[in-house]
């Protein structure tokens, strides 16, 4: 009881600290308000690299890219002299915000939404936006060869749940294949029969089973709406809810991101879709990518992968760092992803790596993090890039955010600043302050001298992907 | 005479063949292959088939054998390199020289011995070998799914005879994977129980354990019990029913450690009279305590793998009980006692600089910023990527990422090359670039520490080591299939 009363003080702390808006004295920046950013490198991505360059944001929107800019009397002014202005990084797979991922008791789950258990107070949002990322896809974990539906979400940290949703993204759903699905992790429990399937071929067949399903589901729908016309009596047929997001896919309507690792998995799937006439649209992780580029690029599926992450599973144990660089050569649109709050911190490294290995170029690179991701969510034509009129989600760099030795100043979202390091700082000893008041509350003391309370630690892990997965495993 | 010279010159190319096989150098191999068969006139068919299934054999390769022979300790000298010793200034335009896996010279102007072979390094840099202090390399090969690849934790509690060194894997794909990336070497340590076992200290090129090892016992490895049990990220922390009850099973946890280790000094004790008085009771022979003594006698350093306050500074007054010779790993909270650990002399292994925050209240760069904080308290630490094995090459990126957040750029770099060095007391050997050093030697087309610098030449322990792996062989594979 105690405790319980301990880690919710502590908590309420937090949310008080970390909501920028909640905190006196701090201003906020209305989505309305002006701001130019002076004299930056901008990397716009679509439209090259330009030195020298402001960006005015107005009203949530990229009003101007160019050479001595005029913003309106009373804009807010940044000197981005020696700094560079990146846009907000999208991170095509995330479990960020997710009280649930896994919803693993079937092998076809579309009936189920992430969207409905999205905690927006995650403190690793926070820590997002401080690493200049401010989209996230958040997928459903892979223990399913169908899983439920995703949600695409701006990081609009210390905002209402409902403003988090991208507008007008495209739905999505996961699907996952391999060893996850098989459940080959899972230990066996006495009397407790196993899932099917329990082989690649078995997630074939219940992805086939699946689609044959929705196919006559489909069917059913069309001939209601076409013979409803001319016949009053005729019924509907009976609502689906695990069917239709897959009717939805077949009418192109929704897209499939496919958790894959081996070469011969993510062949299988490409030639499932072709069969059924759907497409992936991106294939996730997606390690031995490499081996079969050519299959991805005919047809048309996008990748969003790993730099470097390999060896954790043996269908990991192919994976390698140029992975990025052949696919991209194949002609895939390709992307960096995080799958992990840690690395969703920095995928600024995780794209520069591409460099390092395969040798893309710093253009190539840059795409993988930014209008890459964006095309994969259809979402290019409101961020992605650094160009008017598109949403003004952008970072301010004080190096090269290809550079290690690099970090963001300031991230904004829709035209408002969600993260500022120098607010961060100054708000610092505050936040120590109230912490001290708190441990010093008489409800807060440990008994007879003991050691201090635990603080409330993280509900999830945090590299999710696997619901097996233990956030540790890899330390030696 | 011109025979026996013809053939040793044969024999030689043979060997060099094998040797660029082994190292999958298929154009390497082609173009010996090429020399033998002029030499002895082969017929063109014979060299093409020879050819085909040299190729073949070099891409296919074998999974996770990556080096079987040695290449040679040379004479090499490589110039008009801008060179960062680390432990002195930079030398712009300045040569180095390495002789029979020694640094036998550097600087803006040296005597280069007659036959060296010559580098031009125009335009690149040439740094030390990095080390990580904090990996399981050769321990683990595949984490999940495939345990009989996981050589890393014994059973029970307290293993102080389990030998990192004795089950290290040379042939492991992350070996390779590993030193391309200029990371050259590593202390791999055993996990698990109280007393997880003693950790080795291996330069990343070998055929066997001995072969890589520098220093084969370097420490033994403590996990210092943690309050409340080893907590976890799932579902927070098991709120423990009763503080008191905690606090006994740590004390008891502790007392386990501390009754092994007082035994072995008795051990030590006992076997040192019988020695000198042979007319004593003869003392059995106990392979686990006797394991122990080095260390019970402070002649060899002890890791103690804590993170948290309150473990950290249980560890430091257990070692100083015990007389041991403390390092900590992990080390998450110790910029929080930095005044401690300098006035105790603890060293720390910082695992933790890319980890998420702990506390939920916790600053964003509350680890990014760990080891600025040590370095600016005048505490003795190193960075580590705390990894078993496969992630080991980011550890470039671990030290940028502290440079980013208040570690001078010049400190980052010793962070990984002589702190290390000096932490694990091999400072003489390793960890800079001075003549008379092991030549584990990186020439580098930027600043080492960089996302987007390549590693262009590779030595350690004086052998120039090709730089393939599992994943230049994949990439080489599969890059044209078009």
């Amino acid at each position: 009881m105690r405790r319980k009363t301990i880690a919710q003080l502590l908590l309420l702390a937090f949310f008080y600290a970390n909501h920028s808006f909640d905190v006196p004295g701090q201003a906020r920046t209305a989505s309305s308000d002006e701001v130019l950013i002076r004299n930056a490198t901008v990397l716009t991505v679509t439209r090259g690299t330009l030195p020298n360059t402001d960006v005015l944001i107005r009203k949530g929107k990229i009003a101007g890219v160019g050479k001595n800019l005029k913003a309106s009397a009373g804009a807010r002014t940044i000197d981005g002299t020696g700094k560079f202005v990146l846009p907000g990084i999208i991170d095509c797979h995330s479990h960020s915000m997710l009280d649930d991922i896994n919803e693993g008791s079937l092998a076809v789950t579309s009936m189920v939404r992430v969207g409905d258990a999205l905690n927006p107070n995650d403190p690793d949002l926070y820590r997002g936006l401080a690493g200049g990322t401010t989209t996230l896809n958040l997928l459903h974990g892979s223990a399913n060869p169908i899983g439920g539906l995703n949600t695409v979400v701006k990081i609009k940290y210390g905002r209402p749940v409902e403003e988090f949703i991208f507008p007008g993204a495209r739905p999505g759903i996961k699907f996952a294949l391999g060893e996850n699905v098989k459940r080959s992790s899972v230990p066996a429990l006495p009397g407790i029969p196993r899932r099917y399937p329990a082989t690649r071929m078995g997630v074939e067949e219940t992805i086939r089973e699946a689609f044959t399903k929705a196919r006559d589901y489909k069917k059913g729908w069309d001939e209601y709406r076409t013979g409803s016309g001319r016949d009053k009596n005729m019924l509907p047929p009976r609502r689906d809810l695990q069917l239709e997001p897959l009717v939805e896919i077949l009418e192109d309507k929704r897209y499939v991101h496919a958790h894959s690792y081996r070469a011969d998995e993510i062949y299988m799937l490409i030639r499932l879709a072709d069969e059924f006439g759907f497409k992936i649209k991106t294939f996730q992780h997606v390690l031995e990518g490499y081996k079969v580029a050519k299959e991805i690029a005919r047809h048309g599926a996008g990748a969003s992968t790993f730099a470097d992450f390999w060896g954790y599973k043996i269908e990991a144990y192919d994976a390698i760092p140029h992975n990025a660089a052949i696919m991209t050569r194949a002609g895939v649109v390709v992307s960096m992803n995080s799958d992990s709050d840690e690395r969703a911190r920095r995928l600024n490294i995780e794209a520069a790596k591409a460099m390092r290995y395969g040798d893309l170029t710093e253009e190539e690179a840059l795409k993988l993090i930014t209008i890459n991701p964006a095309i994969q969510l259809g979402i290019q034509d409101r961020v992605g890039s650094i160009e008017v009129g598109k949403d003004a989600d952008l970072a301010i760099w004080n190096g090269h955010p290809f550079s290690v030795y690099s970090r963001v100043d300031t991230t904004f979202v829709d035209g408002e600043v969600l993260f500022d390091r120098q607010q961060d700082m100054a708000r610092r000893l505050e936040m120590e302050k109230e912490r001290a008041t708190l441990e010093q509350a008489e409800a807060n003391r440990p008994p007879a001298g003991g050691a201090s309370p635990l603080a409330p630690r993280r509900r999830r892990p945090a590299d999710a992907d696997d619901e097996m997965w233990n956030g540790d495993h890899d330390h030696p | 005479m011109r025979t026996s010279w013809t053939n040793r010159l044969d024999r030689l190319t043979i060997k060099s063949t094998l040797a660029a096989l082994s190292a999958r150098e298929p154009s390497l191999t082609v173009g010996l292959l090429h020399r033998l068969a002029l030499g002895h006139r082969l017929p063109g068919s014979i060299l093409l088939v020879l050819t085909l299934v040299v190729t073949t054999l070099a891409q296919v390769g074998i999974p996770t054998t990556e080096t079987a022979v040695l290449p040679p300790r040379g004479t090499f000298v490589i110039r008009n390199a801008h060179i960062v010793p680390v432990t002195s200034p930079d030398i712009e335009n300045g040569t180095i020289v390495i002789r029979d896996g020694k640094i036998v010279a550097l600087g803006a102007s040296v005597t280069v011995p007659a036959g060296a072979q010559a580098i031009d390094a125009r335009g690149l840099y040439v740094y030390p070998g990095m080390i990580d202090a904090g990996t399981a390399m050769g321990l683990v090969e595949i984490g999940q799914g495939a345990s009989g690849t996981v050589d890393i934790a014994e059973l029970g509690d307290l293993n102080p005879h389990a030998k990192a060194i004795v089950s290290l894997n040379p042939h492991s794909a992350h070996i390779a994977v590993t030193r391309v990336d200029g990371v050259t070497s590593v202390l791999s340590l055993p996990s698990g129980g109280l007393i997880s076992g003693q950790a080795a200290l291996v330069n990343l090129l070998g055929s066997t354990p001995n072969e890589m090892a520098v220093v084969p016992l370097a420490a033994l490895v403590i996990n210092y019990p943690r309050l409340g049990g080893r907590g976890g990220d799932f579902g927070g922390t098991q709120q423990p029913a009763n503080l008191t009850e905690v606090l006994a099973t740590n004390e008891r946890q502790v007392e386990q450690i501390r009754k092994m280790l007082r035994d072995a000094e008795a051990y030590g004790r006992a076997q040192d009279a019988y020695a000198k008085d042979k007319s004593l009771p003869r003392p059995d022979q106990n392979i686990v305590l006797e394991s122990l003594v080095p260390y019970v006698r402070g002649e060899r350093l002890v890791v103690f793998r804590a993170d948290r306050e309150a473990e950290i500074r249980g560890a430091i007054r257990f070692a100083e009980e015990m007389k041991l010779k403390p390092i900590i790993l992990g080390g998450d909270e110790a910029w929080k006692m930095a005044a401690f650990l300098k006035e105790k002399n603890v060293p720390v292994i910082l695992t933790g600089i890319l980890s998420l925050p702990s506390r939920e209240d916790d600053a964003y760069d509350t680890l990014y910023e760990a080891a600025g904080k040590l370095q600016q308290a005048g505490v003795r630490f190193c960075i580590s990527t705390g990894n078993s094995g496969s992630a080991v090459r980011n550890l470039p990126f671990y030290a940028g990422m502290a440079g980013a957040f208040g570690l001078a750029r010049t400190e980052a770099l010793k962070s990984v090359t002589i702190y290390p060095a000096q932490i694990l007391n091999v400072a003489d050997r390793m960890g800079s670039l001075e003549v008379g050093k092991i030549a584990n030697v990186v020439v580098t087309d930027g600043d080492i520490l960089e996302t987007r610098t390549h590693v262009r030449r590779l030595f350690i322990d004086g052998r120039e080591v090709p730089l393939s792996s599992r994943h230049t062989n994949l990439y080489d594979a599969f890059k044209n299939r078009r």
